[in-house]
């Protein structure tokens, strides 16, 4: 499967590279070139936007800094043509690292802000170009620029540029959809927050896909600087670049490699059908009524609405053998019985003045089961929240198999080993059930191969009881189904310790009863457990020792029968009145 | 670089002045639609230049004063507003889907004027054109004055409106959570309408104000996104005063920019701006 794409891509650029032979007019291979252009475009803007859901804006800013490399290192100190493509996709990539190092930190830009804080960022750098010796105001001229002929045209030559680098571009798209940095693209692109506590490197994956969008726009842009071979601030870092880019990515489909190319050459065809009998305008009208009209009836886009029609077959779905190799397996590494291997010393937490954990110790030995509780708001949710890395601690210490782990970004937290559930289902909306099992073996602390996952997600689908359900989207499971997925995902990374919060919460008592049997055998394949629980029936049948928390602070521990027993802890639970009836 | 004289910084914090609070009125419009309404209009721009070009025409062919021309300018585009609103609650199109469509709108309605008016520049000239007074030292233009007014107008009237009338309430009710303000008996579909339509017509607003002052191209429906997007999110979406206020916070500082540098630099100063207001924002949305 991979190879057969890749060949085909490899293929379908080496037929094209024959075309300049067939000394076709040149106004065919300058149209061809525009078509291979915005291919460039378009795919680079989906390698960042499409897979992680960051729409950027600033598609022409990218595209701006390469065709302003070229156009300086040419133009102005005769730099060879082809020797100043490198550096153009250079630049850009260095912009966009720049860029991204600030913004991929800030929480809050994501999605429309995230458009337009690169919007803006493209106004800056023209106005910037504008008003320095880059360009100051009168833009500047390549028609002297040397163009080597390596096809017997010169628009033959700009051609075969384009193709090189549309084959380079659906390459890289192809190759990171179906590597791990794409799994973890979508999985960001779904639930940031949940793909970053599962164990995915949130920053460095978008800087990474930044990067490879950037490259390719740079070299996009510097072939088309001496295409054109007049650069203004006004053409270059208009509007229109982006926006065309995400026409044609949403038109194609922005969630498979091959759809922003397919709309990529929709659109150029649309628009030159029309240039020809000079009908400029209705060209543009038609283009505007075909992306509503897209929005409309495909928001999916083209390619993944074609496939949809025809399913491509699946590869085998279940694969017994494969399932059998992999059933039973100790976690990664497993520590000696009864050796301490969470060790919290006076973890505490504050939301604005809240104070949610105040100072809390809490020990936890491998291979137990412990239970957490407490009343609503005694803090042990948040307490696995700082655990897992979902919020980062105020103070205290949290010792993981004798690691500080308090601080770290939580994907790392979850290599080392840690997993969650989320009391309300957190699965990645637009991953198939497996797909959700899968991307936590990639990402946590198994850390397995993109193939090696797939198996792997087959058997904790099956030891869950979903695996009717791996082809489905999460969105067709019912409740307990959506909870199951989630310990699913959490077991799938083989972590050391699982803490599971509130997983039992809306269950009826038949499945009640079944997850908890599951968690036994959670406990008996290796893992450690915590729990954070409310039915008494199943802290009662399944700790081995309980944390009872109270107003943020510690009240009490030990075994679960004795401790439900003391005044205290009845008192906290259910009020001075009712504890004393008891 | 001369220090410009004192004189001339004022008459430049005054254009800035009128400038901004165009932005405020065009931004008006639009921060509502995003914020309440959860429809990133990018036809906004469009509405507004039809409107513009629709001022034009009825005055210069029409012979109507250019304000009088509200009188059909409003209601016609409040019935465009509604209905493309209606489309998109009718598709469920969603936040990000509804700027991509109303992209390709913009599109038409510039092919529409360019194939009616054509590219070239058109200038309305209004018997309100050459006006101005003098205040002090400072030249007072009556087009910008007249959109100064309109604008604050609009935004005090539109923030009484939010604030303090029951639809108001309703409105931002039913925006931050539409399920629960149905159960409490909002007919969100209605307003929805209403609200969409007002946007509309606040463009339609914006784009009369537009030619009073400005000349007219096609093309230049681009020119205002930037520094209008700049301004809502300064001023917070779905919020009526917010606009006005950014609108001329940017408008004075590039007027001043423009004064104390070259003209071309004046984009930087509110691209600056809102970049550093998104990166060092606290909150969310």
């Amino acid at each position: 499967m991979r190879r057969t794409a890749v060949v085909a891509i490899l293929a379908g650029g080496a037929l094209l590279a024959m075309l300049p032979l067939l000394r076709l007019p040149a106004f065919y291979e300058s149209i061809l070139y525009l078509a291979l252009h915005w291919i460039v475009l378009a795919t680079s803007w989906n390698i960042l936007s499409g897979y992680s859901g960051y729409f950027s804006f600033g598609h022409g800013a990218f595209f701006g800094a390469g065709v302003y490399a070229t156009a300086v290192l040419a133009g102005k100190f005769d730099w060879p043509f082809l020797a100043t493509l490198p550096v153009a996709a250079a630049v850009a990539t260095a912009l966009g690292l720049a860029l991204g190092a600030v913004v991929f930190r800030v929480r809050a830009v994501r999605g429309e802000l995230f458009a337009l804080l690169t919007l803006a960022v493209t106004f800056v750098l023209a106005t910037i170009v504008l008003n320095t010796s880059i360009d100051g105001g009168p833009g500047v001229y390549l028609s002297a620029v040397p163009v080597p002929r390596i096809a017997p045209t010169q628009p033959g030559t700009f051609y075969l540029l384009a193709l090189a680098a549309a084959v380079l571009a659906l390459l890289a798209a192809y190759l990171v959809q179906h590597s791990k940095l794409g799994v973890g693209l979508f999985a960001i692109h779904d639930d940031e927050d949940a793909a970053e506590v599962m164990g995915v490197p949130t920053f460095r994956y978008k800087l990474a896909a930044l990067a490879i969008s950037c490259a390719l726009a740079g070299l996009a842009g510097g072939v088309h600087a001496v295409f054109i071979s007049y650069v203004t601030t006004g053409e270059v870092f208009s509007i229109t670049v982006p926006l065309t880019v995400v026409l044609m990515s949403v038109l194609g489909g922005t969630r498979h490699w091959a759809g922003p190319a397919v709309g990529a050459t929709v659109i150029t065809a649309l628009l030159y059908a029309f240039t020809k009998g000079d009908l400029a305008l209705t060209g543009k009208a038609t283009t505007g009524a075909v992306l509503i009209a897209a929005i409309l009836f495909m928001p999916q886009g083209i390619v993944p609405r074609l496939l949809q029609r025809s399913p491509i077959p699946r590869r085998a779905t279940a694969r017994p053998n494969a399932v059998a190799a992999a059933t039973s397996r100790a976690p990664a590494i497993a520590t000696p019985s009864g050796a301490v291997l969470l060790r919290a010393t006076g973890v505490a937490k504050s939301f604005a003045g809240v104070q949610a954990l105040a100072g809390v110790d809490i020990e936890v030995r491998s291979g137990e089961i412990l239970g957490l509780i407490g009343p609503n708001g005694s803090g042990k949710s948040t307490f696995i929240n700082v655990v897992s890395g979902h919020y980062p601690t105020s103070a205290g210490s949290i010792e993981f198999d004798g690691r500080e782990i308090a601080g770290l970004p939580a994907h790392r937290i979850a290599r080392s080993g840690i997993a969650r559930t989320y009391q309300i289902p957190r699965p990645f909306a637009h991953l198939s059930v497996r797909d959700n099992v899968a991307a936590a073996a990639m990402f946590g602390g198994a850390a397995l191969s993109t193939a090696r996952a797939r198996i792997e997600a087959e058997h904790w689908l099956e030891f869950t009881g979903l695996a009717a359900k791996a082809d489905v989207l999460p969105d067709a499971l019912n409740l307990h189904q959506r909870k199951f997925l989630e310990l699913a995902r959490a077991l799938a990374s083989r972590p050391r310790l699982v803490l599971l919060d509130e997983v039992l919460c809306g269950l009826n008592p038949s499945e009640i009863d079944e997850a908890v049997g599951l968690i036994r055998r959670i406990r008996d394949a290796g893992s450690t457990v915590i729990f954070v629980e409310h039915v008494m029936r199943a802290v009662l049948a399944l700790s081995d020792r309980i944390v009872v928390l109270n107003h943020g602070l510690l009240l009490a521990e030990g075994p679960a029968a004795q401790v439900l027993q003391r005044p205290d802890v009845m008192t906290a639970y259910l009020g001075t009145m009712h504890a004393a009836r008891a | 670089m001369t220090w410009p004289s004192w004189n001339l910084l004022a008459q430049s914090a005054l254009s800035g002045l009128f400038v901004g609070s165009l932005y405020g009125l065009i931004g008006l419009g639009l921060g509502l639609s995003w914020g309440l309404l959860r429809t990133i209009n990018l036809a906004h721009f469009a509405f507004t230049f039809a409107a513009a070009y629709l001022c034009y025409q009825l005055s210069t062919q029409g012979g109507f004063d250019p304000l009088l021309t509200l009188l059909v300018i409003a209601p016609l585009f409040f019935v465009v507003g509604a209905a493309l609103h209606w489309v998109m609650t009718r598709f469920e199109v969603s936040p990000f889907n509804s700027l991509l469509l109303t992209f390709g709108l913009t599109a038409i309605i510039e092919a529409g004027i360019q194939a009616i008016w054509s590219a070239d520049f058109r200038r309305l000239e209004s018997s309100y054109g050459q006006q101005k007074f003098k205040v002090g030292d400072l030249f007072v233009p009556v087009p910008e004055l007249i959109t100064l007014v309109m604008s604050a107008g609009l935004a005090l009237a539109l923030w009484a409106v939010l604030r303090h009338t029951d639809l108001g309430k309703s409105m931002r009710a039913a925006a931050q959570d539409a399920p629960i303000a149905a159960a409490f008996g909002v007919n969100q579909r209605a307003l929805g309408l209403l609200l969409a339509g007002t946007c509309a017509a606040l463009a339609g607003v914006a784009g009369v104000c537009l030619s009073l002052s400005f000349t007219l191209a096609p093309s230049q429906i681009y020119t205002w996104i930037g520094v209008v997007f700049a301004t809502v999110m300064m001023g917070g979406l779905g919020t009526a005063l917010g606009p006005l206020i950014a609108g001329v916070v940017i408008g004075v500082s590039e007027a001043l920019t423009m004064a104390v540098t070259a003209p071309s630099w004046a984009p930087i100063v509110s691209f600056t701006l809102l970049i550093a207001l998104l990166l060092l924002r606290p909150g969310k949305t």
